[in-house]
């Protein structure tokens, strides 16, 4: 039949121009509705009118890292000046300034321990000595007093290696409670559960300020007569007790999320409570309360600024002095933005990591 | 042949450490020995320490005059006031920035956390950005700028930024004319609530006349009629009372008005924009929570896309929305302590300085964590029973 056999080229039909390329993702992604096109056009108009003037301010305008103070408050834009004269004060406090190596080296230590406990190939009970021995290696570095350093009290200390210890000491210290205040939570004897449940319902209803102020005015009179403790030990006593009960509800919640089945298992071998603990029901819920543990460690970091009002001088503490020098009044912008990057560097590579961890745990559960 | 059991009477008790039951008793009595101990250490050092301070101990200190200044409250008070008033005023300021700030908070994070969602691709990359800045930052330096923004951009008093009539910008914050104070505003406030009031009952009234009926009825329209039409009844029966109480610059700061000073006003931008921040993430969980067939099921049904959102996806995306935010209200109003750092007289500063005058720390501290529980205490049980409202009824 040939009148039915098309002879002529068939018409190639190119898809639509709107609806590919730079156009085509501009109308889908913002004007797809008449309401998203305003909208997409006020935030553009809110974006052009902050961003262009806040480099401005931040780069084009700034004066050199060298400037005077009165060189800075001639120039209408930001004070870089102001960070680099006084980075060693913000980041060590006051620490002596000739052995500021010893800081530094400290946080590259802190730093460099938590890097490797993040990585699972690390996740034995040997890192627990390894991470033991960071730890003392830090105490020496900072105390000195041995191996031909010169000794510094702790009252010296301040700026980030403060708010890196702080953190660290209170959460490593914290965590073997923590996980007693857990198991005391779900056990089966009404008095160990009862002081549990207050203890963590205590702790988490008042606010870390109270427990700062508890430790600070209060402490001093629960000990025996003739024994003092410094602020920092103080500071370090709140975290410790604040951070227990925190943790606690974050392992808690690993341990309910074990199957029964695995206590049956452990009883149906004949273990005995601490066995079976220790052996099949703790290495499980540890391993999926880390997320929920690091999310504690970043709110704790966050938290070490209250020092300040106990008169601890941390990140925070030394950037709000470095502030109050009558030479340098003034630019807390620059300060502020400074610690605050800081600041938001750690936290959000912590909380970038506990995110990706989530997955990476739940594997077996996704489909 | 018949199975010989041999009976031998009742299982002889015998008090053995294998046994688990005795073995927990002996565990709980050694616990509370340990707890009774540690106490008893604690207690008899500090009888000790406060007897050799020569510190006095009770809460008599509450009647004594207190003789400090507090910058703002909701009450009246001057120094001569006794520390027992002066407690009453930060309680109240902490009342006062944390229910404003948790209904300021919770709406941003909602608006927020929708807007993560949105298809415009800007504005979701704008919600994120907000979000991943905003929870990354220690509250207590976000306080600090906002302070330091407040008081250090704005003019002096003398110079004041002055945009509408009556209305002035500076670094004593923002000052605002509110109508005189008149009896009637008592009434119409009071009108408000017998409005509310009975919106409530119509709102019952309609659910129950819908069920039995099938007949809608506008309860949104009627609502907003009953609680603004009240009170305005309520205002012209009352004579209409237009006498503006205006700030008037008088020595070194203004007299009369609102005032929002810059502490109140940085401790609630700062608290509210970084709870919010949390909240949007709780709120854009919640919704994806809720599986895409039940929007679709929900469009075969033929419902709106607004009947949907409110029948559909909103009660069932709540009850994963509202748990982890009651956690998120409680930070907030723990956060609020942070007052203390910027000066705000909230509860924490109060008793600070209490504590700072008379010594008496155990009283003091006591006092700040009891008032906390207490806060903490009431608003989880506010949302306990909310939570109980709107959580999933199985048949």
């Amino acid at each position: 039949m040939a009148e039915n056999v098309h002879t002529a080229p068939a018409t190639v039909e190119r898809p639509p121009a709107l609806t590919l390329g730079p156009i085509g993702w501009l109308r889908a992604n913002l004007f797809n509705t008449w309401y998203n096109a305003i909208l997409t056009i006020l935030i553009a108009w809110a974006l052009f009118s902050i961003v262009p003037p806040l480099l401005r301010w931040a780069i084009a305008n700034a004066s050199g890292f060298d400037a005077t103070s009165q060189q800075c408050r001639a120039a209408s834009g930001a004070c870089w000046a102001f960070v680099s004269e006084k980075l060693r004060f913000i980041l060590f406090g006051t620490f002596p300034y000739d052995e500021q190596w010893r800081p530094l080296v400290a946080v590259a230590i802190i730093i460099m321990t938590l890097a490797a406990a993040a990585n699972r190939r690390f996740w034995k009970p040997w890192f627990v000595a390894v991470a033991l021995g960071a730890l003392a290696l830090v105490g020496v570095l900072m105390w000195g007093g041995a191996f031909g350093l010169t000794y510094v009290e702790n009252s010296l200390w301040g700026g980030l290696p403060l708010t890196l210890i702080l953190s660290v000491l209170g959460l490593s210290v914290a965590f073997p409670f923590s996980i007693l205040l857990a198991l005391g939570r779900r056990s089966d004897m009404p008095v160990v559960r009862a002081f549990s449940v207050a203890y963590i319902e205590l702790i988490r209803g008042v606010p870390l300020v109270s427990l700062l102020f508890m430790a600070s005015v209060m402490l001093p009179l629960f000990l025996p007569t003739g024994v003092t403790i410094d602020k920092l030990l103080r500071a370090i006593v709140a975290f410790i007790l604040f951070e227990a009960a925190y943790m606690a509800e974050a392992i808690r919640g690993g341990l309910q999320a074990m199957p029964k089945g695995q206590y049956e298992a452990a009883d149906a071998l004949g273990l005995n409570y601490w066995q079976a603990m220790r052996k099949i029901i703790l290495p499980q819920a540890l391993a999926i309360s880390i997320p929920p543990l690091v999310n504690t460690f970043i709110s704790t970091f966050k938290d070490t600024s209250l020092v300040i009002i106990i008169g601890l001088y941390d990140l925070l503490g030394t950037a709000k002095a470095a502030l109050s020098d009558p030479a340098w009044r003034g630019f807390y912008r620059e300060a502020y933005l400074f610690i605050g990057v800081i600041y938001w560097c750690f936290c959000f590579s912590m909380s970038k990591y506990s995110r990706w961890l989530e997955k990476d745990l739940y594997r077996g559960h996704r489909r | 042949m018949a199975i010989q059991t041999q009976y031998s009477g009742p299982a002889r008790v015998r008090l053995s450490l294998n046994d688990p039951t005795v073995r927990a008793v002996v565990y709980q009595v050694l616990v509370i020995g340990a707890v009774l101990g540690l106490g008893w250490y604690l207690v008899s050092n500090t009888l000790d320490n406060l007897q050799r301070q020569a510190i006095a101990t009770g809460f008599d200190f509450l009647n004594r005059e207190a003789s400090f200044g507090i910058g703002e409250s909701l009450i009246d008070y001057s120094p001569r006031d006794t520390y027992g008033q002066a407690f009453v005023v930060g309680v109240l300021n902490t009342l006062k920035v944390s229910l404003i700030g948790i209904v300021l908070a919770t709406i941003i994070g909602a608006v927020v956390g929708i807007a993560r969602l949105s298809t415009n691709w800007l504005l979701a990359r704008l919600a994120t950005t907000y979000v991943e800045i905003i929870r990354n930052i220690p509250p207590l330096l976000q306080l600090f700028v906002w302070y330091a923004v407040i008081t250090e951009s704005m003019p002096p008093v003398r110079q004041a930024f002055n945009p509408l009539p009556g209305v002035f910008l500076s670094q004593r914050g923002i000052t605002v004319p509110v109508p005189a104070a008149d009896p009637v505003w008592t009434w119409v406030f009071i009108a408000f609530l017998l409005g509310f009031a009975a919106s409530l009952i119509v709102g019952k009234w309609a659910k129950i006349r819908q069920a039995q009926t099938g007949q809608p009825f506008p309860i949104a329209g009627a609502s907003v009629v009953l609680m603004l039409g009240l009170p305005l009844i309520a205002y012209v029966a009352g004579g209409a009372p237009s006498v503006m109480d205006v700030p008037k610059l008088q020595g070194f700061n203004f007299v009369g008005g609102l005032v929002l000073t810059p502490e109140f006003a940085a401790i609630l931008f700062g608290l509210s924009i970084y709870t919010a921040a949390f909240i949007a993430e709780i709120v854009r969980g919640g919704i994806l929570a809720v599986s895409y067939g039940q929007s679709e099921a929900a469009a075969a049904l033929g419902l709106k896309r607004g009947h949907a959102l409110r029948l559909v996806i909103l009660p069932q995306a709540l009850r994963v929305i509202v748990p982890p935010t009651t956690s998120q209200f409680l930070n907030l109003t723990k956060n609020s302590s942070l007052a203390l750092a910027i000066g705000y007289p909230d509860l924490v500063s109060i008793l600070n300085t209490t504590i700072n005058q008379t010594g008496q720390a155990i009283e003091g501290v006591a006092m700040i964590m009891g008032s906390y529980l207490a806060i903490s205490l009431s608003i989880s049980l506010f949302m306990n029973w909310y939570n109980k409202r709107i959580a999933l009824v199985e048949r």
